[in-house]
């Protein structure tokens, strides 16, 4: 098995605050190989933006306390120099952001800054940079590339903005691309497209995705695997059949039973999921998500569930229930009608 | 096993599931809180309290620590230094030792600072003056923010008409080089030697009020516009909106949704308002056009230092000190308040 | 553009004249005042009076003295001085190149300490220099501008005059940079440096606030993302977007001073410059040259703001596509 290109091992990552330490982050891991896409769910406050954002050593506040390794291609970046970091960011790793109208600078044209990281990590000849800008313009879907490629950002509208950013992610051919909520701030029409451009272009530069979303819905079709966060720690991971046909943890149905479905009989209404997500500085006793489970019982306020392997390989949940417990109880949550008619 | 229903449930999160209180604090609170933590901004504030209680102690200070009226001429005056009798004003100064020339610091109770060309006592002048620029500086601060802020309301929240107007004359004013209006007006109100008749009010021509009323009306327009701004984006916010559908009138919503948060903008302001009051003011007095004699200030002292300034210095050097750390004192205090009250300050936090 | 140019040419007409008939009235019309008096000097008699104003003209409608004012002003440009008696519109250009020399002396300085102080201060964040410096600035801010003139004479002309460090300070005054260079350089580099503290602490506190308010923002987080070094991301980003806000200050402060805002200094170090002969004029109710000083002001100041403008919007495209 070929090693993972991205492993990321028991990492935390906390916050001094004036009212205590923040745990953000509080003792992840996973991989990511090679070509895969995998698809990071939470609501917000979860811990997957700061996880992501860690990878990247962009984090730039006085107050973050590290633990863990981040082994990208088997070295730790968390040890890493600056200078080493700044030749991983835009070339190996890149990253997109949730809001394509701030995230681009406004006095430049998108021209520019696209050559600009050209130039940063390509030792390219006159000419040269402009042109592999038009080409990745037009990759990704812009129209009349070698009109808009003069254009400032305030010009596109903001699916257009985010494809160009997509575009000045993509442009060093990255072996990781790390989506952190890349169509919330955009229309649903929109947002599909997005998701397709990422999907293909994924295929076409051979990248890895990371794509950090609160919908699950988003990741329904793009992602190979998913990892669900709350409160800063995973709570379930699987690839996708397994967590879309058998999810292991009450938190993961309430996702998915607050997402409208084709696939299922109509429910009677969608679930929400009652209460706010717990202090992440002092974490209540046992499991967190206790206080907001309608599963829950005596072990779960006493014991601290782990994330581990119940129902298959790779499938892991840290739930105190029993698998059958689990798809008992499940059916009833995310389809109400089925468990009428039961 | 029966449907999920989150009404029925009625999960309540107690203080151990949430896993301890989290207090809210309203935002004057944290500011507070920022503020009292900021160490060089309280030692500002106290500075600046000194330096307020120790000018306004003046007439204390001139009667039983310096022993002098430092508003009348003491020419002819005599002290004693060490048992010998010292003529104030002493004979014999300047390069062809022509010139008469007062005695300098003598580091005693009286004149502390030495005396000036009429024999005055220095440091006593110096409180006096102090008080002077305080209660201008203050004062017209003050006085232009209460214009502002009524100005601001007004054409901010009632727009139209009165918004154009108001604001075409303010921009008129802002755009008068603010040096020119201040020394025009300065000039012209003070040339009168019978004081200044408008209607029934008669201001004697060595009043404060109107240096007062000059520096704060050329500032009205700097306190004006960020106000204006801030109140007609108030009036956009979802919270006007919903104390207008619960049927507030238009003085309710002045009273209890937007001053409140004017409030603070005026406060921040204020320190840094003072401050620049306090110099411009200074600048005034110095080219004398500002506080008139028998009046002192701190600029005026600056100004009869001036002859003097190569043979006693301290006369000059002395109230530009005090003009120097009470700016400073409210730069930081302005500094900090603004810290305080703006939520994305970052800040190294302990442990 | 031309619409634009148009636009701002007309405002500024306006403006001007808005602002000459304001002085105006401030100074002929304002109740309880009577300028014949006050230029008649000390218990003057009721013909002094009267033969003063009829002399000036001070005896015919507001309106009609307005419109002889302007028209000596500007169309036969042959305004003279009630006090010197001499032309006014030759005085204020013999006074220009005085200001002109103060003022952009002082600018290149404190546009150069004041760069490097906000950067410094910015990028050593966290350390102790930044609040080291930012109190340096506070100091600058806090100084009246004419005590530190007094201050800097007392050391350079009396104190250590005679030290190896001052004995070369001129006394005060101006000379033309053609009639004597040095003599030039020497008498202005104090006065230059004592007009820049000021503004160096002013712009160094805004730059350094510029600068961290924008380093915040998104598109600062996209430029680290993709690589860039540290040094680019400053100068190429961060401080890009951060000058837009001190050049737009610079214009106006610029304005101001060369249309005679530097008279304090110029006054301390008796330099006989636009600011001075305004202070003069505005003190002996010497009305032509007041008018023409003002207008000379307020003209530089709208056309800089007018500039300020377009360079804006060269500056930021947002505003010059909208």
């Amino acid at each position: 098995m070929a090693e993972p290109l991205l492993e990321v091992k028991d990492l935390k990552v906390s916050f001094r605050t004036e009212d205590g330490l923040v745990r953000a982050v509080d003792g992840i891991s996973f991989t990511v190989d090679e070509g895969e896409v995998v698809g990071i769910v939470g609501e917000s406050g979860s811990g997957k933006s700061v996880t992501m954002m860690s990878v990247m050593r962009l984090i730039n506040d006085p107050n973050a306390i590290y633990e863990g390794e981040i082994l990208y291609k088997g070295r730790n970046l968390m040890g890493v120099s600056q200078d080493a970091m700044r030749e991983v960011r835009g070339e190996e790793i890149a990253m997109i952001f949730q809001d394509p109208m701030t995230s681009l600078n406004p006095v430049y044209t998108i021209g520019w800054q696209i050559e600009e990281q050209l130039n940063e990590h390509n030792d390219l000849k006159k000419g040269q940079a402009r042109r592999r800008a038009m080409q990745l313009l037009s990759q990704v879907g812009i129209p009349k590339p070698e009109q808009r490629i003069d254009d400032y950002p305030h010009q596109f509208s903001g699916g257009m903005r985010q494809r160009v950013m997509i575009a000045l992610a993509l442009s060093c051919n990255p072996d990781l691309l790390i989506a952190d909520e890349p169509t919330t701030a955009l229309d649903v029409t929109i947002q599909a497209q997005i998701l397709e451009l990422i999907q293909n272009l994924k295929s076409e530069f051979g990248s890895a995705v990371a794509l950090i979303t609160h919908d699950l819905g988003v990741v329904a079709d793009i992602a190979d695997r998913i990892l669900v966060m709350y409160a800063g720690r995973i709570v379930e991971q699987g690839d996708k059949e397994q967590i879309f046909y058998d999810p292991q943890h009450p938190y993961t149905w309430g996702l998915l039973g607050s997402i409208a479905r084709l696939d299922r009989p109509k429910a009677r209404r969608l679930t929400a999921i009652a209460g706010q997500p717990p202090s992440l500085i002092n974490r209540p006793k046992g499991c967190s998500f206790r206080p907001r489970c309608p599963q829950a019982f005596d072990r779960c306020r006493a014991e601290d569930p782990q994330l581990t392997a119940k129902v298959g390989e790779g499938h892991l949940d840290a739930c105190h229930l029993s698998v059958e417990d689990k798809r008992a109880r499940r059916d009833a949550t995310i389809n109400p009608r089925l468990a009428d008619t039961a | 096993m029966a449907v999920f229903e989150p009404e029925a449930e009625g999960i309540v999160l107690d203080a151990e599931e949430t896993g301890g209180d989290i207090v809210g604090r309203s935002p004057w609170a944290l500011a507070g809180r920022r503020l009292l933590r900021n160490r060089l901004a309280l030692a500002s504030l106290a500075l600046f309290a000194l330096i307020v209680a120790v000018s306004f102690a003046a007439p204390l200070y001139a009667k039983h620590v310096a022993h002098t009226n430092p508003f009348e001429s003491n020419i002819s005056g005599t002290i004693t230094i060490d048992g010998k009798t010292v003529e104030v004003i002493q004979q014999g100064g300047g390069k062809l030792g022509l010139g008469e020339t007062p005695i300098g610091p003598t580091w005693r109770s009286q004149y502390l600072l030495g005396a000036d060309n009429q024999g005055r006592d220095v440091a006593a002048r110096v409180l006096y003056g102090g008080r002077a620029s305080l209660e201008i500086g203050i004062g017209s601060a003050v006085f232009a923010s209460l214009v502002a802020l009524i100005f601001a309301l007004v054409a901010g929240f009632f727009g139209g008409w009165a918004d154009a107007i108001i604001s075409r004359l303010m921009d008129l004013i802002w755009a008068f080089p603010l040096y020119l209006l201040a020394i025009s007006l300065a000039t012209v109100l003070l040339t009168s030697p019978n004081g200044l008749t408008i209607g029934f009010i008669h201001v004697s021509p060595d009043s404060l009020w109107i240096p007062l009323v000059i520096i704060g009306f050329v500032y009205v327009p700097y306190i004006y516009r960020p106000i204006r701004g801030q109140v007609l984006s108030l009036r956009e916010k979802e919270f006007v909106e919903a104390a207008i559908a619960q049927g507030a009138s238009n003085l309710r919503l002045i009273f209890s949704e937007v001053l409140p948060n004017v409030a603070s903008t005026v406060i921040v302001l204020m320190p840094l308002m003072i401050a620049t009051t306090i110099l411009t003011e200074s600048a005034l007095s110095y080219l004398s056009i500002g506080v008139q004699a028998p009046n002192a200030s701190w600029g005026t002292i600056i100004q009869d230092g001036q002859e003097l300034l190569y043979t006693r210095p301290w006369v000059a050097i002395a109230p530009g000190i005090m003009i120097v750390l009470t700016v400073l004192a409210l730069n930081i205090l302005g500094d900090g308040l603004r810290d305080a009250l703006d939520p994305r300050s970052k800040v190294r936090v302990k442990g | 553009m031309a619409a634009f140019i148009i636009r701002r040419l007309l405002w500024m007409f306006v403006v001007l004249f808005a602002i000459s008939v304001l002085v105006f009235l401030i100074f002929f019309a304002t109740p309880g005042v009577d300028p014949a008096r006050q230029m008649a000097g000390r218990n003057p008699s009721a013909e002094t009076i009267k033969s003063i104003k009829h002399e000036f003209g001070l005896d015919r409608p507001l309106p009609v003295r307005y419109g002889l004012m302007m028209k000596h002003m500007f169309i036969s440009r042959d305004l003279i001085s009630y006090g010197s008696h001499t032309r006014v519109i030759p005085e204020i250009l013999s006074a220009t190149p005085v200001t002109l020399s103060l003022v952009f002396g002082a600018a290149v300085i404190w546009i150069v300490f004041s760069i490097l102080t906000g950067v410094g201060a910015a990028v050593l964040r966290g350390t102790i220099f930044d609040p080291f410096l930012m109190i340096l600035a506070l100091i600058g801010i806090s100084i009246p501008v004419f005590w530190l003139g007094e201050v800097v004479n007392l050391v350079t002309q009396s104190r250590l005059h005679d030290s190896f460090l001052f004995s070369w300070v001129p006394p005060l005054g101006y000379t033309p940079l053609t009639q004597d260079p040095f003599m030039w350089f020497k008498q202005l580099l104090f006065p230059w440096l004592t007009l820049s503290v000021l503004y160096i602490g002013f712009y160094a506190r805004v730059l350094r606030a510029n600068l961290i308010e924008t380093e915040s923002e998104d598109y600062i987080r996209t430029a680290r993302a993709k690589g860039l070094s540290e040094r680019r991301v400053l100068f190429r980003h961060t401080l890009r977007t951060s000058m837009i806000t001190f050049v737009s200050l610079f214009g106006l402060d610029f304005a101001v001073l060369v249309g005679g805002g530097a008279l304090l200094t110029e006054v301390v170090f008796g330099l006989p410059g636009v600011g001075l002969l305004t202070y003069n004029s505005l003190t002996s109710l010497d009305l032509p040259v007041i008018m023409t000083t003002v207008v000379y002001a307020a003209f530089f100041i709208t056309l800089a703001s007018a500039l300020v403008d377009l360079l804006y919007a060269w500056l930021d495209p947002r505003v010059r596509l909208a």
